[in-house]
């Protein structure tokens, strides 16, 4: 039994030490919020923060986050910032199939809490992790100018 | 009831319907001469009872003279709180379609949008598309097809409120009026919920009248997906997010070689796997043999998979290989082929051989994977007397008739429940079912062992990318004669690559003298050209499907980019050359608006560009849709550069420019992808060599230019825009670069060196 918090409540998974966070979150824990991919850290769409770093789920076993700290797309509207960027996504109408936006939140959530008024380069550098096979970066980069405003 | 009605439908509609199947337009005269003839014979027929009789019962029964798309209870549900559930007859991958039709519907309804939200029917008869008969999602055809149905469905519905509320206050119903969700009139005002069971019980009116477009308070405005919030919380759930009462999961060892069989297995580490329920022989597409492990989640049914000690047997299964591929296509190219159908490629090419000025051109395009972002998944939920799948697919009707014929039951015993996608592109719109026959074959191994549970099949991005069905490796090659003004005078033109429909349901309706229309679509057309046109289609062991725009991936690049270096060597502009092609009539205007207004934006001819960059200018008509775009770009340090992109589109009248705006950026950047180094699927020995997003790249933010999308006006009826913006952006992209280097490019992904 592996024990950790997710979104400030404590969760347990009893489960393979190799699980990674993402099945255990997602098979385990009913959350299917965290999204499916590549699992190879490729494409971004898996990802949470761990004690507020961003990270790809599918390639973190369980057994590297006992006892930590989880936030995912579920729980980031606790926070300030991540509510900030979340409205934003819905107002700049990011999503299309939107299969890849619980990462790009969680990826720009976590660009946006440590740095509050990203330059486009620091935004193209923190998003390169995150795929989107519908081509809606234009708008995710909107959406981040947006939420930076509305948290100044 | 229904069915023989479906099968009896006249010519006419029966016509539309397979109009509509059809996922390419440009050779719509030919074409439809073709589908008269072949629904004429039994052979265009004989294909759709299956899909018909799968479809065929419905929740409600059509009223005398009404078909079961018309009726309202099927697709509106209003509560007391006047909280109102639009249903779409599509399956959504990030389109949009089920916010466009809510607002087509609500629109006519006047409901009050602040209160609407949407839902998804199932392949049965209500949600079948009204013009072809079948729930497809594909061919850009959704809008088009149920623009007028869903106004329609509107309007019934509000009249039916109306009528109502008169029977109510006794009161005339054309005292009555109807407006952001109140029917009003003498003094009262009831919300539509409070009327809606009451409406239920009138009769459906045979026919409404329709608002003048000049008062729309909805369609036409730019306007938010009603799941954007779902889409940016993470509650929206797709097809593998499926989670049913005791479901267990499955991921299934597939050959390596497309219809390998599996000859020797040893499971025993795999069932020591905790959690894993069943390693079990499964059949799979092709007649291959795999082998299911089903497990608690997918984690464990992994590590089971991982741990199969297995051999394959590929006796008798043909390898295909991407180096003797090229060199057998080539070959082939050298001879004419099969004459492509229509008059428009049956040119004379006698002014060839004495042209004053020739070229000679290949091109080659590689097998495309789809890479949506959600992996294909399926739930099957297999009992005794019934079947029921969860899965994101875009031809449920056909998916269900094949569901039937795999496990012996009904049809009407078969209910598939259409899930949101992670992104689709063609993929889930398989004829043979691929996947989800996987899936029901993995439930039916499962429940041979005399244990029941919905299974989830869930495949890895490895699994997606390997699993074939891939757009088709093509090859091109035109010899071209032109005189010193530019002028054509001959094109002799061949194309080789696997047709995607021949030993399909499809085959009998877009297959014609043995050519696939989804092969030639888009060649030649709208243009004035003297172009003989064959085609070989090869057998190749690789299973191919359509894929966002099908044929006009390739042939709006070869065409597009061969008429800009005739242009250029003739001293053309590229702009006033196409103009010169184009007919006065209404397709030639259409296309002229098109580029004119791309023209304009863009500051073609008028603004400086910056040292190195270049103008690229193309367009292209697919899916009765004309997209044109104006790229800048250069080469910096032997790779391109990309500044604006100005696209125009011409969809006739546009129901969401809020949605189509991004459907024009998201086909450009899929366009971008495949022009990107390492972006093909090969083989090696039978083997596709590529497995995830490290060896299959896709754009990221980084590759992304800005593009700004420019929508001609017009009050015509709606044609789609999900796939039109793709085909035209890599030849203009390619054009700029020509100039910069010199040098064309014929090749996908490109090679600049």
């Amino acid at each position: 039994m592996i024990r950790f918090q997710v979104n400030g409540k404590p969760a347990s998974v009893d489960a393979d030490p190799s699980t990674p966070l993402l099945w255990a979150l997602r098979d385990n824990l009913d959350m299917t919020g965290t999204k499916f991919s590549c699992g190879m850290a490729l494409c971004g769409a898996c990802t949470v923060h761990l004690d507020g770093q961003p990270i790809r789920s599918c390639s973190t076993p369980i057994s590297a986050v006992a006892g930590k700290n989880i936030t995912t797309i579920e729980g980031v509207n606790a926070d300030r910032i991540g509510k900030a960027v979340q409205d934003a996504w819905v107002v700049n109408d990011v999503a299309q199939c939107g299969y890849c936006q619980s990462g790009q939140v969680m990826s720009a959530t976590a660009l946006l809490k440590r740095t509050k008024k990203p330059t486009d380069a620091e935004i193209d550098a923190a998003m390169a992790g995150n795929l989107c096979r519908c081509g809606t970066y234009t708008r995710v980069r909107a959406a981040i100018k947006a939420a930076a405003t509305a948290i100044a | 009831m229904f069915i023989e009605k479906m099968l009896s439908s006249n010519i006419q509609s029966l016509d539309a319907a397979i109009d509509g199947i059809a996922l390419g337009s440009a050779a719509n005269a030919s074409r439809r001469s073709f589908i008269k003839m072949s629904v004429g014979g039994a052979a265009g027929i004989a294909i759709v009872p299956g899909v018909a009789l799968a479809q065929g019962s419905t929740a409600a029964a059509p009223k005398p003279g009404q078909k079961p798309t018309e009726q309202p209870a099927a697709f509106i549900t209003i509560a007391k709180d006047g909280t109102t559930t639009i249903l779409c007859n599509r399956m959504d991958m990030g389109q949009g379609i089920e916010t466009a039709l809510a607002m087509i519907c609500a629109e006519e309804l006047d409901a009050d949008w602040s209160k609407v939200n949407t839902a998804f029917g199932n392949q049965r008869g209500n949600y079948v598309d009204p013009a072809m008969g079948m729930h497809l999602t594909g061919g850009s055809n959704s809008i088009k097809n149920s623009y007028t149905q869903y106004r329609e469905l509107g309007a019934r519905t509000r009249a039916m409120l109306i009528a109502a509320a008169a029977k109510e206050w006794k009161l005339d119903a054309t005292a009555l009026t109807a407006a952001n969700g109140v029917v009003s009139g003498g003094g009262k005002r009831l919300g539509y919920g409070q009327l809606f069971d009451a409406a239920l019980k009138e009769s459906v009116p045979e026919s409404v009248v329709l608002k003048d477009p000049k008062s729309f308070k909805i369609i036409g405005k730019p306007t938010s997906l009603k799941v954007s919030k779902e889409k940016a919380t993470g509650s929206q759930k797709y097809g593998i997010d499926v989670k049913l009462p005791g479901m267990l999961t499955a991921v299934v060892l597939r050959p390596p070689v497309f219809g390998g069989k599996l000859k020797s297995m040893d499971a025993s580490a795999a069932l020591k796997v905790k959690g894993v329920r069943a390693v079990l022989p499964v059949d799979l597409d092709r007649g291959a043999k795999g082998v299911a492990v089903i497990a608690d989640g997918y984690w464990p049914a992994k590590l089971g998979r991982d741990a199969i000690k297995l051999e394959w047997d590929n006796a008798g299964v043909a390898k295909a290989d991407n180096t003797a591929l090229l060199a057998q296509y080539r070959e082939l190219a050298k001879t004419a082929g099969l004459q492509a159908p229509g008059d428009q490629y049956k040119a004379d090419l006698s002014a060839l051989a004495n042209a004053p000025k020739k070229l000679s051109a290949e091109f080659v395009f590689p097998y495309l994977n789809h890479a949506q972002m959600e992996p294909l998944a399926c739930t099957v939920d297999l009992k005794a007397n019934a079947c029921s799948v969860y899965t994101a697919s875009q031809m449920p009707g056909v998916d269900a008739a094949a569901i039937a014929k795999a496990t012996g039951l009904s049809p009407d015993q078969v209910n598939i429940h259409v899930q949101m996608a992670g992104g689709g592109f063609g993929r889930r719109a398989v004829p043979t079912s691929e996947y989800v026959i996987e899936a029901t074959n993995v439930a039916k191994a499962y429940a041979a062992t005399g244990k029941r549970a919905p299974i989830k099949v869930v495949h890895s991005r490895e699994d997606d990318v390997k699993a074939g069905y891939y757009r088709p490796f093509t090859l091109h090659r035109a010899e071209i004669g032109y005189d010193n003004e530019g002028k054509i005078v001959a094109w002799d033109h061949k194309i080789v690559s696997q047709s995607i429909l021949k030993g399909s349901p499809f085959e009998a309706f877009l297959v014609k003298a043995g050519v696939d229309g989804t092969t030639t679509e888009g060649m030649r057309e709208p243009y004035s050209i003297p172009m003989q046109l064959s085609v070989h289609h090869p057998q190749i062991n690789v299973p191919v499907l359509w894929w966002r725009s099908v044929g006009s991936t390739h042939t709006a690049f070869v065409m597009e980019t061969l008429l800009d270096e005739i242009a250029a060597a003739s001293n053309k502009d590229p702009v006033t050359y196409r103009m010169g092609l184009l007919a006065d009539d209404a397709r030639g205007k259409r296309h002229k608006e098109t580029l004119q207004l791309a023209v304009e934006k863009s500051g073609y001819g008028k603004k400086q560009l910056a040292s190195g960059m270049h103008w690229g200018v193309a367009m292209h008509e697919s899916f009765e849709s004309v997209v044109a775009f104006i790229v800048e770009a250069g080469v910096k340090d032997g790779k391109p550069v990309i500044g604006a992109v100005t696209a125009s589109l011409h969809c006739n009248f546009c129901v969401n420019p809020r949605t189509v705006e991004t459907q024009i950026q998201g086909s450009a950047l899929m366009a971008l992808a495949t022009t990107q180094e390492n972006h093909a699927i090969t083989l090696k020995d039978g083997v596709v060599q590529q497995s995830n997003f490290h060896d299959f790249p896709m754009p990221r933010i980084t590759d992304m230019p800005n593009i700004a999308v420019h929508i001609v006006p017009s009050n015509d009826p709606p044609k789609g825009v999900g796939e039109p913006g793709l085909p035209p952006f890599a030849p203009a992209l390619a054009n700029a670069l020509r100039r910069a280097t010199g040098k064309p490019l014929r090749e996908m992904p490109f090679k600049l060196a």
